[in-house]
């Protein structure tokens, strides 16, 4: 096996050697390129300029990847290079512009018999690394920490489940400045931002060489959880519950994101992790376990209307404004808030009836998730913005007798 | 069977006539008729659809929103990938079928041929409408081509639009295979026994089979989509208890066996335009034939290779990994018996022999990608990425669209009567391949580094190769619009050197045995045969 890897290895530096120096070319002749422009860098942990092949591995699951991709890719290309090598051979003498007169044979058992039996055979030779690799992806026994991200439209919730830092629990959405710059037609000349639509407000923080289980689930459509450092892409399914695994290596920051459609702003919800040492890790959780515990609120104080628009503020910004756009005013099938009758309306009810179970099979999606103090300062927001001048407050108070 | 072909001689004297103005295509009972309203249908639905592909490239030529918002840029993707896969594929190869299949076989037409005016004309309200749903409120649906749910669930009125448009597509599927299998099994001249026929013959008596079996799998999953969205029903809805994976393994039921149904016609077109070219019988016939049998039964059996990352057991991925490798085998048999076929050949490489190399040549780039993707751990990394895309479109456009314009160029002399423009095939054939390849080499990087599919935005380092994917997607469908205006337009027109009965000297079989362009009716007795079945004897 370790002979395999090195005459591996050498094969993939000569194979890379040469892809990059026809890729240098190509970029030359493509200096108008849109990278070009901006001299993007390679976001370690992320995607590289130009990458042409897996990311450096992390666990040692991606690792086992790239080895199976390398041994593939060689046998695939030693046969490609092969059977086209006669296919060309024959085309270069075959030719009846050189000559050639046809010959009459058109049937061989024989030689159908062992172009059968050979490429079974090699299937076979693929077939048992890649067993291998896959049983051992697919263990998700005995880990040290077990966290569940919740796909939701469109941003990842993360719970911390069982091990250190139980109780934790935050959402994760893409920075708002990245999707505001990629509706004003994407980093403009000059702009060098290495994690465009990668960086998030909240990352995932795991401890390094230690066995963390992500357990996935959606709480609307199918999303899937995917980071290639790691070796990982497991769907999110709703009212389902799916499993992986990783044990990181390598302390750093890794990227991902939805790799299943789930409707428009799919490309908006990147997942990033933050591995780091476990003495980082144990402040980390003590640090965020206080917070939580800090900011829990009380779903019975009772707020007064100033205070809650702000906090509404920033909630809609973070959770409705893809949406429903910062000004209220919905776009295309999405309706407006601003001088909607039913943000207007009196009856407090009906709009938290929305808010808790959603409209229009999901469109508009269910926001239980969001504490009640979070949805009452939301939905007191938009009856006190724009041009909704109500003077209505909406007290968590309200939402705590609503869900029951 | 031939018994009751024989001796009919009284039928013909009412039917020779034949009908002109729009009451010819609108009544046509006509197998060569109907065939080249499929044929223009599917052509028009490949500009459609092309369309949509240059409306997604434009946008992603650069990082950033340009030119369509998220919800169109869905509304792109998945209509593209409806509209080629249901109106362009499938058709063509309907039309090949119906314009080939009876002059192969020495049949006088296809067996039902009012039923194949209607599994026509029914495809014209059904594109009407999924092309209509673009202009529904809402948009079209965006759910992606494979309308997986609870996505579909979310979607406008548009989805229910594109659903009825499915049923009605697969209904008129299962009415041309019908037909086709009918015809193939009961109107065979005598002497042209089944290991004698054609093998495009061959293959889509297979396809046909596939089809039948599988397009009713189709229209049960989306009907199930269908309840659930407006009669309160939870097959995949998850909030009333439903399974949006059992949708999965529903729709890649019928989604599996799809791919082969697009590509196994292909096989046949390529079967008999290298041994024409290469002026030497098909090498392995038999095998060919088991191997597409073999193709075609394996097709059933692999599905969940497009589900690895749904979280299977291990057992089950297991054995969708293996039996998905095991395809390799009767494809690589495929691929080795062209090549032998062309081994010690006298060869000529016009146009036709051109797009059927560079079929085998890139096509097996695609096959090798299959077998990549099939081994599970690597496809957890490339799954949903644009290496899926790559794969695809290498087996679909290199493997179908290639195989198609190889079977225009081949049989366009009979069609027509004229012998196409030979240099402007060739500028047809390397403006394509070229564009081609720079369109969907780059994808496999992108994939790769992690790029994920159905994204209208994408992070910076991802810029390059998506713009030399743009620029080359341009250049493929400017291709097209060149072969359309001055290689088929000019052939529909007539124009060019007349054709004789058999143009191709290497070329063997029946449709070469009537004069070109075949006339209204051909094989109105059944013909008599050579030992081969490939020549009439007096």
């Amino acid at each position: 096996m370790t002979q395999a890897r090195a005459i591996l290895a050498s094969a993939k530096l000569a194979l890379l050697g040469q892809a990059s120096a026809s890729l240098a070319v190509l970029a030359a002749l493509l200096t108008f390129s849109p990278s070009a422009l901006a001299a993007v860098k390679d976001l370690p942990g992320g995607p590289a300029v130009n990458q042409l092949n897996l990311p450096e591995p992390i666990t040692r699951i991606a690792a086992e990847q790239i080895w199976l991709h390398w041994f593939m890719m060689i046998i695939c290309l030693v046969i490609f290079i092969a059977v086209f090598g006669v296919m060309f051979y024959s085309i270069w003498k075959h030719r009846k512009s050189v000559g050639h007169k046809a010959a009459n044979f058109h049937e061989s058992t024989t030689v159908e018999i062992a172009w059968t039996v050979i490429p079974f055979l090699i299937v076979i030779g693929m077939a048992l690394p890649a067993t291998k690799v896959l049983v051992a992806s697919k263990d998700t026994t005995n880990a040290d920490l077990t966290i569940k991200a919740t796909g939701m439209q469109w941003k990842w919730g993360y719970e911390y489940i069982k091990g250190e830092g139980e109780g934790i629990g935050f959402v994760s959405t893409l920075d708002s400045t990245h999707r505001q710059m990629s509706n004003d037609g994407g980093p403009k000349k000059g702009q060098e931002i290495d994690n465009y639509l990668l960086k998030v407000d909240n990352p995932l923080v795991v401890p390094v060489n230690q066995k963390v289980r992500i357990i996935t689930t959606a709480n609307d459509v199918i999303h899937a959880f995917a980071v290639p450092a790691f070796g990982i892409k497991q769907d999110a399914i709703p009212g389902f519950v799916r499993d992986t695994w990783f044990r990181a290596e390598k302390t750093g920051d890794f990227y991902g994101q939805c790799q299943e459609l789930c409707g428009k702003e799919h490309a908006y919800m990147p997942i990033h992790v933050k591995v780091v040492t476990a003495e980082q890790y144990s402040q980390w959780t003590d640090a965020k376990l206080k917070e939580v515990a800090a900011k829990a609120d009380d779903p019975s104080k009772v707020w007064n209307l100033t205070d809650l628009v702000a906090r509404g503020e920033k909630v809609y910004a973070a959770n409705c404004a893809a949406c429903h756009q910062a000004t209220g005013k919905g776009a295309g099938p999405i309706k407006a808030l601003d001088g909607s009758a039913l943000v207007l309306d009196k009856d407090h009810l009906k709009q938290i009836t929305v808010m808790l179970n959603g409209v229009n099979n999901g469109a508009m999606p269910a926001w239980k998730q969001l504490s009640d103090t979070d949805l009452a300062a939301v939905v007191t927001y938009t009856k006190n913005s724009w041009s909704n001048k109500t003077g209505q407050v909406v007290q968590p108070a309200e939402f705590v007798a609503a869900r029951k | 069977m031939s018994a009751v072909l024989d001796h009919h001689d009284h039928a013909h004297d009412h039917d020779h006539h034949a009908p002109t103005g729009w009451r010819r295509w609108v009544y046509a009972t006509n197998h060569k008729d109907i065939g080249t309203l499929y044929l223009l249908f599917a052509f028009a639905m490949l500009m459609i659809g092309g369309l949509l592909a240059m409306g997604i490239r434009a946008e992603l030529y650069q990082p950033g929103l340009q030119l369509v918002n998220p919800e169109l840029f869905n509304q792109l993707t998945t209509m593209h990938g409806l509209i080629m896969v249901f109106g362009a594929i499938m058709p063509a190869f309907v039309g090949f079928a119906n314009w080939m299949i009876p002059l192969q076989i020495g049949a006088s037409d296809m067996a039902f041929a009012r039923m194949n005016n209607f599994s026509f004309w029914l495809m014209i309200p059904a594109s009407l409408m999924i092309v209509g749903s673009f202009f529904m409120p809402g948009g079209a649906p965006a759910a992606g081509w494979t309308l997986y749910a609870p996505l579909t669930l979310q979607m406008g009125p548009s989805m229910d639009a594109g659903i009825f448009a499915l049923h009605i597509l697969g209904a008129s599927s299962i009415m041309g295979s019908i037909n086709i299998i009918v015809t193939i099994l009961n109107m065979r001249a005598p002497g042209m026994t089944l290991m004698k026929m054609p093998m495009f013959c061959w293959t889509w008596l297979i396809t046909a089979y596939l089809l039948i079996a599988v397009m009713p799998v189709l229209a049960g999953a989306i009907t199930m989509t269908l309840t659930d969205r407006h009669f309160g029903t939870s097959f995949f809805n998850p909030a009333g208890g439903g399974d949006p994976v059992m949708y999965q393994h529903i729709f890649w039921f019928f989604g599996h066996p799809e791919v082969y149904i697009m590509i196994l016609p292909a096989f046949g077109i390529v079967s008999q335009i290298i041994p024409a070219f290469s002026r030497k019988r098909l090498f392995g016939y038999a095998s060919m034939v088991y191997a597409t049998g073999s193709i075609a039964i394996l097709s059933f059996v692999v599905w969940a290779h497009h589900m690895f990352t749904t979280g299977m057991p291990v057992t089950g991925q297991l054995f969708f990994m293996y039996s998905t490798m095991l395809i390799a085998v009767p494809t690589g048999v495929k691929v080795f018996n062209w090549i032998a076929t062309m081994w010690k050949g006298s060869m000529t490489f016009e146009t036709p022999m051109l797009f059927a190399v560079g079929f085998l040549f890139v096509f097996t780039m695609g096959g090798f990608t299959g077998l990549i993707l099939s081994v599970a751990p690597i496809d957890i990394q490339l799954q949903d990425t644009y290496y899926v895309v790559a794969h695809f479109h290498y087996v679909l456009v290199a493997g179908s669209l290639y195989a198609m314009f190889a079977g225009y160029y081949y049989w366009c002399p009979k069609w027509t009567g004229v012998m196409y423009n030979e240099t402007r095939g060739k500028i047809h054939f390397w403006w394509s391949l070229i564009s081609f390849n720079v369109t969907f080499f780059p994808m496999h990087f992108l994939g790769l580094a992690g790029m994920p599919r159905r994204y209208a935005d994408y992070p910076m380092q991802f810029a390059d190769f998506n713009a030399i994917a743009s620029i080359g997607g341009l250049a493929f469908g400017l291709a097209q619009v060149y072969f359309f205006f001055f290689v088929l337009l000019p052939t529909m027109r007539g124009i060019g050197p007349k054709a004789s009965a058999s143009p191709w000297d290497g070329a063997e079989g029946l449709e070469w045995e009537v004069p070109s362009p075949a006339p209204f009716h051909t094989f109105e007795t059944p013909p008599k045969l050579n030992a081969n079945a490939t020549k009439i004897v007096a």
